[in-house]
């Protein structure tokens, strides 16, 4: 009977404190109006939208201190495997979310001003217009080949439209060492690394320039020079793949990592687990890239997880992690060369979890307006734009001029035009190359085989 | 990032190795299929300082002492545990052999190797064909304990090679006991090809002989005729061959003559041996514990009916195992045993 009352009463607190937990004044938007990105359905209101967090403004990385525990007997101490374990005479869940959502790591504001005075990672003239120039023709890229597939050019495409800033400032705070596991709406980031535009509609159109030779559908890019792991379809399989190589890179200490990157949905399969698990038990380079833009084809996050997105997993892995605004060039470019740095000098895998917006449908088989408002669509593929925040910023600099900009975009427009039609003339591959690349024959036939050392050698028996 | 040079160089290294018989000048000592396993890997480590062991519980040997010894000679990086996610062991280790090492991955059974399946056929054995050949996973073998042990109920019984089997781009290598087993996993770890390796385990200790102690490879998608007969072609893989043969024992009593072939690799897989033993016998039995319904002697069955329609005296019979999950207590009515064969052989010989 004791223990059935302590047990009520250990309850009752419990559901106290919990009460107590909730009535925090939460750290509301300040810009209601911005706050239209569909994260999770979490019942604490996300606070990342157009809000600047003067606390967390730095990088931070003295966040893996050591586990605070209130209401602890300190003097019972379980020994456990993984570490001692404080014993405490409260029965305590731990809530399912956290009071507040995590902060979002942002330096521009939607109107491309720095949010802080603070130093961030300095971005200078020359580097940022080569960003804003490889958004700018990413755009372009996407939106004729966009076209080229609705005349019926080519097969299928899928764009990244909206979601610019996370393709090429990341890849601009990388270097061509750092190898790349893509999902697919990262051709940004071959595109930085020098992909020309006539290699990109060689792929889509499947013909015999095209590295693939003409066996995946478009926008399965992949370039061994570049650092570019051959894109597939399926959903998360790459993830587990840049741990394994990330070992490799470890192993064989180069100053380099893995990165590899993969959306919202994604984070639902086993494969996301698991690979995030192997990386923190092996302690390898890697950087867990989520674009999370709100919808995985027509399911909205609401529907994909319950957590507050995706960088809380992380610390349930033992991963650092960082939630930045993914539609800020210069906070992706300073979150990635931070985490760079972290994951090689400190053989550590990072999650970056940047919230953006799928601003296009899912692809060209997809037509979204079935399933989300007209209006969320516009207002990301405006007033959130991450290509015309960024120009803002450069504008502010004096770094840019309409003259130019116009230049620009005809002289890509140009580019994309002439490589489509190049591409469309070139012969499909031969069709011997059906049967290639299956098996390479091993060890050589036996008639090949000769005298020789066989005491220091491997013997083929019969 | 570098391609397998590696294998190209040990195949140079091969075209001037003397071709000979395993009788002629390899000392050799009686393991067991295990120990057998165990010296592949220690000779896979040794002569490839960019290979490496990992899976569930191998660091302090594997719960089938294939590993043991090998973490305390080659360093804990080289041979070490993983968490226990079979997705994650063979997706680590295609990323890891893309990067130009030799990762061989351990599957504790078979029967769990299916979370790793889509790992294995989309990845895997896509990766060189879908890029152009501009990468490869060539270096990854899995291996994994496979089929009936006496007490392994449905869970740690199965022998699911016919999946791998329908895969374009993968290999499927199965040894028969310690002298092949040694010399055939040596062979997939230095194949360019992703290649699934299925070691019987109820062989692990059971099976004992001689195995010269150098190291020695054996040529993958050769068949090998372990027994030469005239009136019916055996062919079998694993550990069911021991099974067949002793059928081919008792039908020598009652005046039948049968020729086993052991088929060592699955896919690609041997059919001129195959061919040329039934163009002979005219009869043609196949036998593997997997289920009878969609397992790889449908496969042979009916490429051999295609080559050889005219030459077949009778029916081709499969002696398999029965299309239930497997049965804990009733394994010894699931399993293709000696009489079942026997009864195979003479039904088909009498036809």
């Amino acid at each position: 009977m004791a223990s059935l009352l302590s047990r009520f009463r250990a309850a009752h607190h419990l559901i106290r404190r919990l009460s107590e937990r909730r009535a925090v004044p939460l750290n509301l938007n300040q810009n209601p109006t911005s706050n239209l990105l569909p994260l999770s359905s979490s019942p604490v209101p996300a606070t990342f939208n157009g809000v600047w967090n003067q606390n967390s403004h730095s990088m931070s990385t003295e966040t893996q201190g050591g586990l605070q525990h209130p209401d602890i007997c300190t003097d019972q101490v379980l020994d456990f495997p993984g570490g001692p374990v404080l014993l405490t005479s409260e029965m305590s869940f731990i809530s399912e979310s956290a009071r507040q959502r995590t902060s979002c790591y942002r330096v521009l504001d939607d109107d491309g001003l720095p949010v802080t005075d603070k130093s961030f990672q300095e971005v200078g003239k020359e580097l940022a217009l080569n960003m804003y120039s490889n958004m700018v023709t990413l755009q372009i890229m996407d939106t004729i080949f966009y076209e080229a597939q609705r005349q019926g050019r080519i097969s299928f495409y899928l764009t990244s439209i909206g979601e610019e800033a996370i393709n090429i400032a990341s890849a601009a705070a990388l270097t061509i060492h750092d190898v790349i596991f893509p999902q697919y709406r990262e051709p940004g980031i071959l595109l930085w690394r020098g992909f020309t535009l006539q290699e990109f509609a060689n792929q889509c159109f499947g013909n015999k320039d095209d590295y693939g030779k003409g066996r995946q559908m478009p926008i399965h890019y992949g370039s061994r020079s570049l650092n570019y792991f051959t894109v597939s379809s399926t959903i998360a399989t790459q993830i587990p793949n840049a741990v394994g190589a990330a070992y490799s890179l470890k192993m064989d200490n180069k100053q380099a990592c893995t990165v590899t990157y993969f959306g919202d949905g994604a984070t639902s399969e086993g494969d996301f687990h698991g690979a995030l698990n192997f990386a923190a038990v092996t302690e390898v380079p890697v950087l867990f890239i989520c674009r999370n833009n709100g919808w995985a084809i027509s399911t909205p996050t609401s529907e994909q997880f319950r957590s507050d997105g995706v960088v809380v997993k992380g610390p349930a892995y033992g991963i650092r992690s960082i939630r930045v605004d993914g539609n800020d060039a210069l906070a992706v470019y300073h979150a990635v060369s931070v985490a760079r740095e972290m994951a090689i000098k400190e053989s550590r895998p990072i999650l970056i979890e940047a919230l953006t917006y799928r601003v296009s449908h899912h692809s060209t088989s997809d037509d979204s307006t079935k399933y989300r408002p007209v209006e969320e669509i516009e207002h990301w593929r405006t007033v959130r734009d991450p290509t015309s925040r960024f120009r803002k910023w450069l504008d502010r600099n004096g770094w840019w001029t309409d003259k130019e900009e116009s230049e620009l975009r005809s002289e890509v427009r140009k580019k994309v035009l002439h490589a489509i039609q190049a591409a469309e003339r070139q012969e499909k591959p031969s069709v011997a190359d059906l049967f290639t690349d299956t098996m390479p024959a091993f060890p050589p036939p036996a008639n090949d085989i000769g005298d020789g050392d066989a005491a220091s050698t491997p013997q083929i028996l019969c | 990032m570098r391609s397998i040079t590696m294998v190209q160089k040990l195949g140079k290294v091969l075209t001037n190795t003397r071709r000979f018989s395993s009788a002629n000048s390899i000392s050799s000592k009686p393991i067991n299929l295990f120990s057998a396993i165990n010296q592949a890997l220690d000779l896979a480590l040794d002569t490839d300082p960019r290979s490496y062991i990992f899976g569930e519980d191998v660091r302090f040997g594997g719960v089938f002492r294939c590993t043991m010894g090998l973490a305390d000679k080659y360093g804990k990086h080289r041979v070490f545990n993983t968490p226990l996610c079979e997705q994650g062991i063979v997706g680590f280790g295609i990323g890891l052999a893309a990067m130009g090492n030799r990762a061989i991955a351990e599957i504790q059974f078979a029967d769990y190797i299916f979370p790793a399946f889509d790992q294995i056929v989309n990845e895997a054995a896509k990766f060189r064909y879908r890029s152009g050949n501009q990468f490869n996973c060539g270096g990854l073998t899995v291996r994994a304990p496979y089929g009936a042990v006496g007490h392994g109920g449905h869970y740690h019984s199965q022998s699911p090679e016919a999946f791998f089997c329908h895969v374009p781009g993968l290999k499927v290598v199965i040894p028969r006991g310690p002298k092949q087993a040694k010399g055939l996993l040596l062979s997939c770890i230095r194949d360019p090809n992703p290649i699934v390796f299925f070691e019987p385990k109820w062989l692990y200790r059971l099976a004992v002989e001689e195995v010269p102690e150098d190291d020695y490879m054996f040529p993958l998608s050769q068949a090998e005729v372990i027994r030469e007969g005239s009136d019916i072609t055996l062919v079998g893989w694993g550990a069911q061959l021991q099974v067949m043969e002793q059928a081919c024992v008792d039908a020598a009593q009652e005046g039948i003559s049968c020729e086993l072939i052991d088929l060592r690799t699955l896919v690609p897989w041997d059919k001129e041996t195959v061919e040329a033993s039934v163009r002979k016998t005219g009869r043609l039995l196949v036998s593997h514990e997997a289920p009878i319904t969609g397992g790889f002697g449908a496969e042979i069955s009916a490429s051999i009916v295609e080559r050889c329609f005219l030459r077949l005296e009778a029916p081709i019979a499969r002696v398999c195992g029965l299309d239930t999950p497997f049965p804990l207590v009733f394994e010894p009515f699931y399993m293709p045993t000696k009489n079942k064969i026997l009864d195979a052989i003479k039904a088909t010989v009498n036809y």
